[in-house]
């Protein structure tokens, strides 16, 4: 922050939609992405008379799972209560929540900024079923309802107020986002909806321990960029309005993102009285310490545990963990992909041979040549460079094209092997994304390989000696751009297909 | 006795809209109402869990199947006003 | 024909002596006659009827054993969904609504090719217990014409006891069949809570509600209640308890059967024809080896002062869903959304229902909650854990269903207390949602001593049994109406 006269206290609530097949409490169909208005509705959803919740198995299982890797509580006993407003997008007139025993609580998740880790508190997470979506057409006296988001099982997710800036929030948010998905637990998307933040926002005076009077909340927020803008852009209303001598007003702002401000809304219902009861058309929901075993036994690795690993056991830079980490599709194409580097190395060692040195424990990679640790720094560079743009044009995920992990490795390992030439590799690439199919196949079909024969190359370099006699001359008396000029006409003569490492060796030798 | 404002908060939060009479008939029916229940302050319930299930059952969940009734246009068949496949109300503000 | 018994109607079906569509013929044609008098239906379903009744008929004429229900008309509730058919809960709020789906209790009665003569009336929403709370204006006792049905489930009563239909589909909350049962002088079933699916019932108090039935005897109830009972998966409060077969286990050997007599139900306003029937009744069951001990329940009197709260509340959840926006009754004239919702459910609601939808508001509104309505569900405990205790020392317990025989039309009326005294005999085990029966042991003269009927209305005998203790309460009311016939006498209506 520019002004250090204030610091900024945040705490988020998340909402995010869980990708389960079906609603919370009916079997209509979960869809996120559903275009018609009012096609995944039933009875239940509209919320006839007569119609009962029964509650989503999985939904139950996927919220444990989150609290369990937000290191939350979770206690034996939890309840759905009814909490109670009118609202055209809500078809019984109370939505059905937890109050005050949520599935999870007191927890924790660390996030890691400028280096360094930061705790940040989750205070409890609770399952509640989604309202449907109002559309307000415009300038026109109506308003119209889609209950087709009505029911759609809903994780809110609430934090301590322990966040202090923006890029705190950002880093946070992300984080979560990427357990989320490697829990695959929701696409959780900020644009899509799937998950929304909101975050509540204050400043005080530094060495202050009390939490501000009042705070704000900003909805209506799609996407990390605009979660930490609008940070920003309270923060520093805030502070102007201190440093005046003002209070901000506790109010609830909306995020405007044509003009980059935010903007105050009204609140739902004047008079905010809840009514919260316990649900009696739901039993009680027990969570036994076997069932708890059973899930964190089936706990995938998490995104911090991924990136550890991948700084330590592949020393990947920073970066491209981050880069890797925050698609998690990506991030198993990738393990994928080192999989298959490991499989082409062991298969390539003739065992017999080394059998001494295996058995001295000398790592494979060495034995054959290959060095796993740049194949693999390959690999992470292929995949967010080339692959990640070719898959952004479609907005693809990558086992959703043409390229298998296989065949991706098998590429590295032709240009490994002097087959063929980076750029040359890019169009082999090309056609395995667009069409699919073995790159060796590929390299021939489009004559593509590189020729590394040492008498074709020598036959050429005899050739081009010939043919160049002053550039020989200069070379030899030291202007080094000759030498240049003589390996550009090497390849020339090989129709560009020269592996340049081969003719830049022969070529010295000849003129040594 | 309940006051009139009291009477009128319950109705603003019952969505109910109320005339002159009927808040008086109102403030009459729920102070008898919770003058018949007062006795019940008197009762020692320290150490009781409170009931809201009989049945005592836990943990009654259903499998994650989506299933989509076709019943669709039943459920729009029976709404005020449709419009385009939505349902019409007057604008939220 | 109009008073034979469901075994008697199975029995005539299957032997060919009548058809399902004579049936329906016969019983449409007497609902013709006597609705003017009675006006025990919202909705009377002849076309649908007949046609149903005509495939039942089809499928009696062809190879194989029938279902026990299968060509016998019936009459439902205005308060269970019917697909299709205008369900209307007596209210104005849901006047021309059809309901996109069958609750279970009429799938179950469809897939037996029960036949559906109509749809009864009651109390708005359930919220009463005489029928007069209705939108459609109340339904006559058979008995006594100028007299309550009962309530909530009026209709219903009305429709059996005057031979409308064979038997009837009704609902408990807390009292609302064992009360009109009592009143029309026939016999009802409130099952264990849990016991039959609520799934597609409209809903009053959901912690609560019981749907059961009304017919002409215990027998006919064990049957009923094996055709309706069961686990729901979209119930999730339905018990996962096997059903028994009911009727198969049906027997009158009571010999050493243990009954209590809770001293506390016997009220001293109550009436004193009420008394001395039921004791009368007490007495017949002892002679058939019943021993009877008096047993204590002193936190009955609680029972009615924690429903005021508990079922209020849940009432005004349930109610919130009725805004004029997905189906029912709305006011489009309104000059904004707010206006939409107030004055639809202004308009929409009845006196009752808003007075329950505002006690429960209120009592549920932010600093109320600990005070009354944890306060009432740990009451309740009290109620619950007292009958678990006696049901230890006992296996039934025996006591009036009503306090008071049917009185006159209108003279409950603007008592905002009515329903809770009219029911503080039923509200208990309600609390506690446990199975009861009420079955007809006599006459006994009014208080105000004004009825043409010569012996006097109809007294109900109520036997309420442990959770899940359906077998034993059917066994002592069939015990009870083998050595006795006051369920074989009927009103004179012509």
């Amino acid at each position: 922050m520019t002004n250090s006269a204030y610091k900024p206290v945040i705490g988020f609530e998340i909402h995010v939609q869980l990708a389960t097949k079906s609603k919370m409490f009916s079997p209509a169909p979960n869809n996120p992405d559903e275009a018609v208005p009012n096609t995944n509705i039933d009875e239940i959803v509209t919320g006839q008379p007569g119609t009962l919740p029964v509650a989503n198995k999985e939904a139950i299982r996927l919220a444990a799972m989150v609290g369990l890797a937000l290191n939350c509580t979770i206690d034996e006993f939890s309840k759905f209560d009814r909490k109670h407003y009118f609202y055209p997008d809500l078809p019984k007139g109370y939505q059905i929540s937890q109050y005050d025993q949520p599935i999870a609580k007191k927890g924790y998740l660390d996030i890691e900024v400028n280096g360094k880790t930061k705790r940040i508190g989750i205070t409890r997470a609770h399952l509640e079923e989604d309202a449907g979506k109002n559309v307000h057409p415009e300038g026109l006296p109506y308003s119209l309802v889609d209950y087709n988001r009505a029911g759609a099982p809903l994780l809110e997710i609430v934090t301590e107020p322990d966040i202090e800036s923006a890029e705190e929030g950002r880093a946070f948010l992300q984080e979560l986002r990427n357990i989320i998905r490697y829990l695959g637990a929701s696409s959780a998307d900020m644009e899509k909806g799937t998950m929304r933040c909101e975050p509540n926002i204050s400043v005080r005076k530094p060495g202050e321990t009390t939490l501000p009077k009042y705070k704000v909340e900003v909805k209506n927020i799609n996407s990390f960029k605009f979660a930490e803008a609008a940070i920003n852009f309270e923060i520093a209303r805030h502070t102007e309005m201190l440093e005046k001598g003002e209070m901000p007003r506790q109010v609830t702002m909306g995020w405007n993102e044509k003009n980059n401000c935010t903007v105050e809304q009204r609140s739902k219902e004047d008079a905010q009285d809840y009514r919260y009861m316990p649900d009696p058309d739901l039993p009680v929901l027990q969570f036994p310490q076997e069932y708890l075993d059973e899930l964190r036994n089936r706990m995938p690795e998490l995104p911090a545990q991924k990136r550890t690993r991948f700084l330590e056991e592949y020393k990947l830079p920073l970066a491209d963990v981050e880069n890797l980490i925050n698609w998690k599709e990506l991030t198993y194409y990738f393990e994928g992909v080192v999989s298959e580097i490991d499989e082409w190395i062991n298969s390539d060692v003739d065992t017999k041979i080394f059998k001494d040195r295996i058995s001295a424990g000398e790592p494979m990679a060495s034995l054959v040549g290959w060095d796993r640790l740049l194949a693999i720094r390959q690999a992470a560079n292929w995949c967010l460079g080339e692959f990640s743009a070719l898959l952004n044009q479609k907005l693809m995920n990558p086992y959703d094209s043409a390229v298998t992990p296989e065949n991706f490795a098998e590429m590295l390992k032709l240009i490994q092997q002097g087959k063929i030439s980076v750029s040359a590799a890019k169009s082999v690439f090309k056609v395995m994304y667009e069409k699919g199919g073995d790159p060796s196949e590929i390299v021939e079909d489009m004559g593509l390989a590189q020729v590394s024969d040492e008498g074709a190359i020598a036959g050429a370099i005899e050739k081009v000696i010939a043919e160049n006699p002053k550039a020989v001359t200069d070379y030899k008396a030291g202007q080094q751009k000759s030498f240049g000029f003589l390996v550009g006409q090497c390849m020339k003569e090989l129709k560009g297909k020269g592996n340049p490492q081969v003719i830049n060796d022969l070529l010295k030798k000849k003129l040594a | 006795m309940l006051s009139k404002e009291e009477v009128l908060r319950i109705a603003k939060l019952a969505r109910i809209e109320l005339g002159e009479a009927d808040v008086e008939k109102f403030q009459k029916n729920l102070s008898t109402v919770l003058e018949y229940v007062e006795a019940l302050k008197t009762v020692d319930t320290s150490g009781l869990e409170e009931v809201s299930q009989v049945t005592g059952l836990i943990n009654v969940q259903r499998d994650d199947r989506a299933v989509l009734a076709q019943n669709r246009e039943e459920i729009l068949g029976q709404a005020p006003e449709i419009k385009d496949g939505y349902f019409k109300v007057k604008a939220i503000l | 024909m109009e008073f034979l018994h469901l075994t008697e109607l199975r029995k005539k079906l299957d032997n060919r002596e009548v058809s399902s569509s004579e049936l329906a013929k016969y019983f449409l044609a007497r609902i013709k006659k006597l609705e003017p008098q009675l006006k025990a239906f919202v909705t009377v379903t002849e076309e649908a009827a007949l046609k149903d009744a005509q495939e039942a008929d089809e499928f009696i004429n062809s190879p194989g054993e029938n279902p026990f229900l299968c060509g016998i008309p019936y009459v439902s509730k205005d308060l269970f969904a019917t697909r299709g058919i205008r369900t209307t809960a007596s209210s104005k709020i849901l006047d021309e609504y059809k309901p996109p789906f069958d609750a279970t209790v009429t799938r179950k009665l469809k897939e037996q090719k029960s036949v559906l003569l109509g749809k009864t009336n009651l109390d708005e929403f359930a919220h009463g217990s005489s029928t007069e709370t209705s939108a459609y204006g109340p339904s006559h006792n058979p008995w006594d014409t100028s007299r309550i049905p009962g309530g909530s489930s009026g209709g219903s009563a009305a429709a059996v006891a005057g031979g409308l239909s064979p038997w009837a589909t009704a609902t408990e909350t807390g009292g609302s069949i064992r009360q009109p049962s009592s009143l029309c002088g026939v016999s009802g079933w409130k099952p264990t809570y849990g016991r039959v699916s609520r799934y597609g019932v409209i809903a009053m108090a959901s912690s609560l509600d019981s749907p059961g039935a009304i017919a002409h005897s215990v027998e006919d109830l064990a049957h009923l209640a094996e055709a309706m009972a069961g686990q729901d998966e979209k119930d999730s409060t339905t018990g996962h308890v096997p059903v028994p077969q009911y009727s198969r286990n049906l027997t009158a050997d009571i010999k050493g059967l243990k009954i209590g007599i809770p001293k506390e139900y016997f009220l001293d306003g109550m009436e004193e024809g009420v008394k001395q029937r039921v004791m009368e009744a007490v007495k017949e069951l002892e002679k058939m080896g019943a021993k009877t001990v008096e047993v204590a329940l002193p936190n009955t009197k609680y029972g009615s002062l924690v429903y005021a709260i508990v079922a209020p509340s849940e009432i005004s959840s349930n109610l919130m869903r009725y805004d004029g926006i997905r189906y029912g009754h709305t006011v489009p004239a309104a000059a904004d959304l707010l206006g939409v919702y107030e004055k639809s459910r202004a308009e929409g609601f009845g006196d009752e229902a808003k007075r329950r939808i505002m006690t429960g508001t209120y009592v549920l509104s932010a600093g109320y909650y600990d005070a009354y309505y944890k306060k009432a569900q740990k009451v309740r405990r009290l109620i619950v854990n007292e009958f678990a205790e006696a049901f230890k020392q006992v296996d039934l317990l025996v006591c009036p269903s009503s306090p008071n025989v049917a009185i006159k039309l209108g003279s409950a009326k603007d008592n905002p207390l009515f329903g809770y005294i009219a029911d503080q005999l039923n509200i208990p085990g309600s609390l506690a949602g446990l199975p009861a029966l009420s079955v007809p042991c006599g006459y006994a003269r009014p208080a105000d001593n004004d009825t043409p009927s010569m012996d006097g209305l109809p007294v109900g005998l109520q036997i309420i049994g442990p959770q899940w203790g359906e077998q034993q309460v059917f066994n002592a009311g069939f015990a009870y109406q083998q050595a006795t016939d006051w369920h074989k006498q009927y009103p004179s209506l012509e």
